[in-house]
């Protein structure tokens, strides 16, 4: 069983929890920009094991499923349509066989998934499916999707009440997306980097209070922040030293990079910060144009509100297996 | 005694440990001695050696206290106490050895490299052949070693117009060090030869052919011999 890529979309991949444990070798962890997003996907597709989903970035892929599939939409809102009638996000839907997914634009946000029942099934590399566009590794060395492609899928037990539908269905209830993407473009938490206390007072007052632009020179390894020029007291002589998604770096040119799942395993450029875990989320769902702010914050704070957004996902995660297993599909509208 | 160890809390579940701030053979060996004492002892912490530092990367909750120590407290404490105890003598090393076919296409810098150090060409490849050279760390792209203990006349500044593409297996300088592109990448550094070697590997038990903290050492091979040893394709 498979599915035909017949439009990529802006750039599609596919992705998972990345591949940890390897950074000591120059290889980067990679994986889905918004994780829980991604988790939610998988699970409203009825996937336990960490299966591969799209990424899709701005603009979705057209997909051809030849057979009968069932699969969940997460993350940005975007455009989705079966056979052209219009899908809903953060459910389960079933497609019959033969139909054709148009995933188009995005309302807001900047990264939606869609995982289907079965997951991806590809050459895991290194022990994930993730397509890393940076260190070249991943489906067909690690680039994004194209037209033709044809992506296989794994074997899942069939659903109790997927017998043959000529009609594509949804479940009658979704989840409420608002604990899971940031529609308020809230400040992004920062943690002090090493070289934070060098920022002149003027620099400081900026990365404190400031509005950033997500420039357009950004991707899934790094994205640049314009709109205020940022300066050391001092000029640096460094040495490289270990990287991580999250990490503010500040260029000679004056222009934060913050460092995204696609990181480079070591930099040599000062660290004015380090983005809380739980917030990269939240900047992966920034576009080209969108304002970041930061706000300052201490290890203690970061570590509990991860903490936290993990219970809530385990929550939601127990629940919704619960929910699933009793729920009916009905007819798309 | 060597000098104390800094710990930074870099993120919620990484510790930075800066043994230094310089690019130094005698600092980068205690980071790579300590690199493999902690895995050795705790292997579910990931280490990520750098020339200086090494990153730790641990479990938050595995690492928690109840005497009011935070995670990174209690890591770094015990780090700390680890690789004091530890002796200085850096640990056995592999020595790897690599063939490299200098000049010629597979080297289009090295008639450049031998005039910017006004060395004979062949003088340049004899020199190059004659260190034995540490893997400081692999970064930049998977498998990339940056190596340590080029012979400072072989010294060259970078390309002021980078490559797009530099070949896969060049053998490049780059300031004062020397390395090898794994892969098909852009790159600045001037290429002065090729190993048939693949250095990056998925499909290999161990992908990378060179870990941080090995030894290396280069010998030149002739034409025929790179391009017989590429067909074999094979360690």
């Amino acid at each position: 069983m498979s599915v035909t890529v017949i439009k990529p979309g802006l750039s599609s991949t596919l992705q998972d929890a990345g591949r940890p444990g390897f950074a000591a070798l120059g290889v980067g962890r990679a994986g889905a920009m918004d994780g829980p997003a991604w988790q939610l996907a998988n699970a409203l597709a009825g996937n336990h094991h960490g299966e591969a989903a799209i990424e899709c970035t701005l603009v979705g892929p057209t997909l051809h499923f030849t057979q009968a599939a069932v699969i969940a939409l997460t993350g940005a809102a975007i455009s989705a349509y079966i056979d052209g009638r219009s899908i809903p996000m953060w459910t389960r839907c079933q497609l019959p066989a033969d139909s054709v997914l148009q995933l188009g634009g995005m309302a807001v946000g900047c990264r939606s998934y869609l995982a289907v029942r079965g997951g991806f099934d590809v050459r895991p590399i290194l022990g994930s499916r993730s397509s890393d566009l940076h260190a070249k590794l991943g489906y067909a060395h690690g680039r994004a999707l194209r037209a033709g492609d044809e992506l296989p899928l794994g074997i899942a037990t069939p659903l109790r009440w997927s017998h043959d539908m000529e009609d594509a269905h949804c479940l009658p209830w979704s989840i409420d997306p608002h604990p899971w993407f940031d529609f308020a473009f809230q400040p992004l938490a920062l943690l002090p980097g090493s070289h934070s206390k060098l920022l002149d007072d003027n620099s400081q007052q900026l990365l404190n209070n400031g509005k950033f632009i997500l420039s357009k020179d950004s991707n899934r390894t790094a994205s640049r922040l314009d709109g205020h020029t940022l300066s050391l007291r001092r000029s640096l002589e460094l040495i490289s030293e270990a990287t991580l998604p999250g990490t503010l770096q500040l260029p000679p040119s004056g222009q934060p990079i913050a460092l995204l799942a696609e990181a480079p395993v070591t930099g040599g450029y000062p660290r004015i910060g380090q983005i809380a875990a739980v917030d990269l989320p939240r900047l992966a769902q920034r576009r080209p144009g969108d304002t970041v702010c930061f706000r300052q914050t201490t290890l203690d704070e970061a570590s509990l509100r991860q903490a936290g957004q993990q219970q809530r996902l385990t929550r939601l995660l127990r629940t919704l297996t619960e929910r699933l297993e009793h729920s009916r599909w009905k007819r798309l509208p | 005694m060597p000098p104390a160890i800094q710990c930074e809390a870099m993120a919620e579940d990484a510790l930075l440990l800066r043994f230094g701030d310089t690019i130094d053979l005698a600092i980068n060996a205690r980071v790579h001695t300590a690199a493999s004492h902690l895995r050795q002892r705790w292997p579910e912490l990931e280490c990520v050696p750098a020339y200086a530092s090494l990153l730790l990367r641990f479990d938050p909750n595995e690492w928690s206290s109840t005497s009011g120590r935070t995670p990174h407290q209690r890591l770094g404490d015990v780090v700390q106490d680890a690789l004091n105890n530890l002796s200085t003598e850096s640990v056995d090393t592999r020595l790897v050895d690599i063939p490299v076919h200098y000049g010629d296409t597979d080297g289009p810098d090295l008639v450049e490299v031998a005039a910017i150090t006004e060395l004979s060409i062949d003088e340049v490849i004899t020199r190059h052949c004659a260190t034995e050279y540490r893997v400081a760390m692999l970064g930049f792209a998977p498998g990339f070693p940056y190596l340590l203990g080029l012979d400072p006349a072989l010294a060259v500044r970078r390309r002021t117009d980078p490559r797009q593409r530099v070949p896969a297996g060049s053998v490049a300088i780059g300031g004062s060090q020397t390395g090898i592109y794994p892969d098909e990448l852009p790159g600045g550094w001037q290429l002065i030869g090729r190993t048939p070697q693949r250095l990056f590997d998925i499909t290999a038990d161990t992908p990378s052919l060179l870990a941080a903290g090995d030894r290396v050492r280069f010998h030149a091979i002739d034409e025929a011999t790179f391009q017989q040893l590429a067909a074999t394709k094979s360690r």
